[in-house]
C-alpha cells in the first residue's frame, strides 16, 4: 500500500502540541512507517498539497492568515483534526477576545513600548476581530483536547485513523 | 418508623424513604447519576439539569435531584437520550463564559472539567459567549473569577445555610446572572464574611479559590461540609 500522507500546521498555539507530537519516542518511527508528513513546520514544503490524508491543525484561528492556511488544509486533505486546547475551545489566545484587537494592539505597541511605538502593520497577517476555536472556520472530524494533548493520545488519534477507524478517545480525553 | 415506599433505579427494585429525592437514593445504592449543582448537606435547587433521569409515565424529563420518590415511581439513569441532553447541558455551561483550563488553579480537580471529560465531551458544538467578565480579587484570602462560574448556587447555600452569613446572591436573569456578594459590594468588603472559606471548599469550579496557588494546584473538600451538616442534624 503505498504510505499515507499527514500535513501538520500551528495558528495561533504555542508550538507546545507540535513538541507533544515529537515526543511519542518511538511511536513516530512506527507512524512514520505508514505515513509521510508533507508539510508542516517540521518539513520544508512551501504549500499544503493536494491529497493529504490526515490534517493536524494546532492553535486558535487567529488572523487572516490562520484562516487562510485552515482552508487550504481543510480543502486539500481528507480528515482534520483539532490538536489540543487551541484549537479545539480557543484557549488562551481567546482570552483577547473581551478587548477591541486596535485596543489591544495600541496597549502593547505604543502604551507599552519603550522605543518606537506604533502598531506593525508590514510583514504581519491583520488580526480577526475575535479568536475562534478551529471548528468555528471549517469543518472539524476529530478534536483532541489537551494542553498539550499527550503524546500517546496524538499517537493513538493517527494510528487508528490511518487504519480507516474513527478514534475514541474515550478515558485520554483531557482538557488543560 | 416510616413505611418505605417501593422504586425502581434501573430495573432494581429499592426500599426508599418517602421525602428522599430520587438523586438520594440512587446515591445510598450506589447507582450514578451526574449533579454539579447538588451538594449533600445543602438544600437542593435544580439549577444544572445534569442530573435529569427519565421517570416513566411522566413525558419530560425530571430533575433527579429536586424530585422526591413516590411508590412505584421508575427511574432510567441513563440512556442515549439522557447522554446527549447531559452533553447539551455541559457544552452550554462552557460556551456561556470564558473557560481557559490551560490556566485554571482547579484543572484536572474540577468537577465541571470532569464531567466533560466522562461524558465524552471532546469539543463544544454551539458559538462560544465570549463575555467579559470581572475577577474580585479584593477579599484578603480568596479569588471569585466569574469567567469560571457556572452558577450553581453551592457557595450561595453554603455561606446561608452551614455558616450562616449568607453572603452571596445570584443577580440578573438569564445570560446576565451574575454571583454577588453582600448587595453588589466587593468581598473583601463584605462586612458579614467570616472569611471561613467554606464557599471556595464548596465550589465545583476554579470560580473560587484561595490566593496563591497555581495552575491545577487548588483543590478542595466539599464532603468536610456535607459532613458538618450530617454532624448537626446528627444532634
Ligand atoms: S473551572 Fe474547570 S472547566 Fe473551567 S477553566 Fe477551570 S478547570 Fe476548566
Ligand atoms: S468565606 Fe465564609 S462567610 Fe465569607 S462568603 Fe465564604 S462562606 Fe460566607
Ligand atoms: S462561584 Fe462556584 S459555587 Fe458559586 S455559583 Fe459560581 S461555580 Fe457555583
Ligand atoms: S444536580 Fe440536579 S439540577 Fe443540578
Amino acid at each position: 500500500m503505498d504510505k499515507r500522507k499527514i500535513g501538520t500546521c500551528w495558528l495561533d498555539g504555542c508550538s507546545g502540541c507540535h513538541m507533544s507530537l515529537l515526543d511519542m519516542d518511538e511511536g513516530i518511527v512506527a507512524l512514520l512507517e505508514k505515513a509521510d508528513i508533507v508539510f508542516g513546520p517540521l518539513v520544508d514544503a512551501q504549500e499544503w498539497p493536494e491529497g493529504v490524508d490526515v490534517a493536524v491543525i494546532e492553535g486558535a484561528v487567529s488572523s487572516q492568515d490562520d484562516l487562510k492556511l485552515a482552508q487550504t488544509a481543510r480543502a486539500r486533505s481528507h480528515v482534520v483534526v483539532a490538536l489540543g486546547d487551541c484549537a479545539v475551545t480557543g484557549n488562551v489566545p481567546s482570552m483577547r477576545n473581551g478587548i477591541p484587537s486596535r485596543k489591544l494592539l495600541e496597549r502593547i505597541y505604543v502604551e507599552g513600548a519603550t522605543e518606537r511605538p506604533g502598531v506593525p502593520t508590514d510583514g504581519v497577517p491583520a488580526l480577526l476581530k475575535r479568536v475562534e476555536p478551529l471548528q468555528a472556520a471549517i469543518k472539524v472530524d476529530v478534536h483532541v483536547p489537551g494542553c498539550p494533548p499527550k503524546p500517546n493520545s496524538i499517537l493513538f488519534v493517527l494510528s487508528e485513523l490511518l487504519e480507516g477507524r474513527e478514534p475514541d478517545l474515550g478515558s485520554k480525553l483531557r482538557f488543560g | 418508623m416510616t413505611e418505605k415506599v417501593k422504586v425502581r433505579i434501573d430495573g432494581e427494585v429499592i426500599a426508599a424513604t418517602p421525602g428522599q429525592t430520587i438523586l438520594e437514593v440512587a446515591r445510598a445504592n450506589n447507582k450514578y447519576i451526574p449533579a454539579l449543582c447538588y451538594m449533600e448537606g445543602l438544600s437542593a435547587v435544580g439549577a444544572c439539569r445534569l442530573c435529569m433521569v427519565e421517570v416513566s409515565g411522566v413525558a419530560r424529563l425530571l430533575p433527579a435531584c429536586t424530585t422526591p420518590v413516590q411508590e412505584g415511581l421508575a427511574v432510567v439513569t441513563s440512556s442515549p437520550q439522557l447522554q446527549s441532553h447531559r452533553k447539551i447541558a455541559l457544552e452550554l455551561l462552557f460556551a456561556e463564559r470564558n473557560h481557559v483550563c490551560a490556566v485554571c488553579v482547579s484543572s484536572g480537580h474540577c468537577e465541571l472539567q470532569a464531567l466533560a471529560q466522562d461524558h465524552g465531551v471532546t469539543h463544544v458544538r454551539y458559538p462560544y459567549n465570549y463575555p467579559r467578565l470581572t475577577v474580585d480579587t479584593t477579599h484578603p484570602r480568596y479569588v471569585l473569577d466569574h469567567n469560571r462560574c457556572v452558577l450553581c448556587s453551592r457557595c450561595v447555600r453554603t455561606c446561608a445555610e452551614i455558616e450562616g452569613a449568607h453572603v452571596w446572591d445570584i443577580a440578573g436573569r438569564g445570560i446576565h446572572s451574575r454571583l454577588v456578594s453582600e448587595l453588589q459590594r466587593p468581598w473583601g468588603e463584605a462586612t458579614t464574611c467570616t472569611s471561613c472559606g467554606k464557599c471556595v471548599q464548596a465550589c465545583p469550579t476554579g470560580a473560587m479559590a484561595e490566593k496563591g496557588w497555581g495552575v491545577e494546584e487548588m483543590t478542595k473538600q466539599p464532603a468536610v461540609l456535607s459532613r458538618l451538616t450530617s454532624m448537626r442534624e446528627g444532634q
